[in-house]
């Protein structure tokens, strides 16, 4: 049997409700397509460009609980920014991160990294300097590739030491279209 | 020896899973109007539960059986004759603890319950005290006293 369509929005609201849900996630269109996007008690934990839940749905168990559950209303605001943000509205973000798990190096690198203004590109050296460790370029690329939240922590505007476009998670034409929206390349 | 435990899903997935079969059960039990406050019942009561659980087996008989529980208190809350205890569920159009029918079907209703559920289906108490409706204690008061019977009569 079919559960009627209002009826499985009733429960996924009063779910997301009783704040019990370790992760909530729901599917956002988007100028780059599809995104999958996941919020936790501690803020947003992913956005994948695979829109398809099945391959997210246990990578996010395994971070935050097995409470895991489609609830577009808990992704409010999250759609609400990306929204604004694809229509040249906002050049921040507003929205709490959950980095649980990362460490070291690593969220040094992505402190950095979200501290890449809007419209401006960084190299992966100078990013690699930036975090305390100028010989990490390539260290720096495999925490841009890992990234869990792209976009939002924007390693779209990490470039090549000659400024080329060099790898991107959701692919370089989608790093291109950041990039134009931000007015970074023409 | 190692025991392979099925891990426990993402909720996406069980509720993706039986929400279709929870609902018919409720449609049969309370009619169309009442089934859909039921519904969400159902799955609230399961997934307040949910981070307890030990392990991901049986969560069909789990979901049908807090159901049945949350069909009843609403029967008993209209006023309406009605069970005390859930019916056990069928999967399959079998009972899956048939093996213990021959055993269980003469204890009284609440221990039957907490010993098909505890060793038919291999529940914890936790899970059984949420399908059931009562405490994770009396669940298993319930089904070591069943057991305890069973043992005079077999012996």
């Amino acid at each position: 049997m079919t559960v009627p369509a209002d009826l499985d929005r009733r429960f996924r609201d009063a779910a997301a409700r009783t704040g019990l849900l370790d992760a909530s996630y729901d599917v956002i269109d988007s100028e780059l397509g599809p995104l999958l996007a996941a919020v936790t008690d501690r803020g947003l934990a992913r956005i994948s460009f695979d829109p398809d839940p099945d391959r997210e749905l246990d990578a996010l168990a395994r971070l935050a609980g097995p409470r895991v559950l489609r609830a577009p209303r808990a992704l409010d605001e999250t759609r609400r920014e990306l929204d604004d943000y694809f229509a040249g509205k906002r050049t921040v973000f507003d929205l709490d991160l959950d980095l649980r798990g990362l460490t070291g190096f690593t969220l040094r690198v992505l402190d950095e990294l979200a501290r890449v203004p809007y419209g401006q590109t960084a190299t992966y050296g100078e990013l690699a300097e930036r975090a305390g460790n100028p010989r990490a370029s390539r260290a720096v690329g495999m925490v841009m590739n890992r990234n869990r939240i792209p976009i939002v922590l924007p390693c779209h505007r990490i470039v090549g030491s000659s400024g080329q476009l060099v790898g991107y998670g959701g692919g370089l034409e989608r790093k291109e279209t950041l990039l134009r929206l931000e007015g970074a390349i023409l | 020896m190692m025991v392979a435990v099925t891990s426990i899903p993402p909720f996406e997935t069980f509720y993706a899973e039986n929400a279709g079969d929870v609902l018919r059960l409720l449609r049969r039990r309370l009619g169309r109007d009442r089934a859909d406050d039921a519904f969400q019942e159902t799955f609230l009561r399961a997934l307040r539960a949910y981070d307890r659980l030990r392990h991901g087996e049986h969560l069909r008989a789990w979901v049908l059986t807090i159901a049945e529980r949350v069909a009843i208190d609403a029967h008993r809350r209209a006023g309406e004759p009605t069970d005390e205890l859930p019916e056990l569920p069928h999967l399959d159009g079998r009972p899956a603890y048939e093996e213990l029918a021959f055993l269980t079907d003469t204890l009284p209703a609440k221990e039957r319950a907490a010993v098909v559920l505890r060793y038919g289906y291999d529940l914890d108490y936790e899970q059984i005290a949420t399908a059931l409706g009562s405490s994770s204690d009396a669940a298993r008061q319930a089904a070591s006293s069943g057991v305890r019977r069973l043992r005079r009569r077999t012996t």
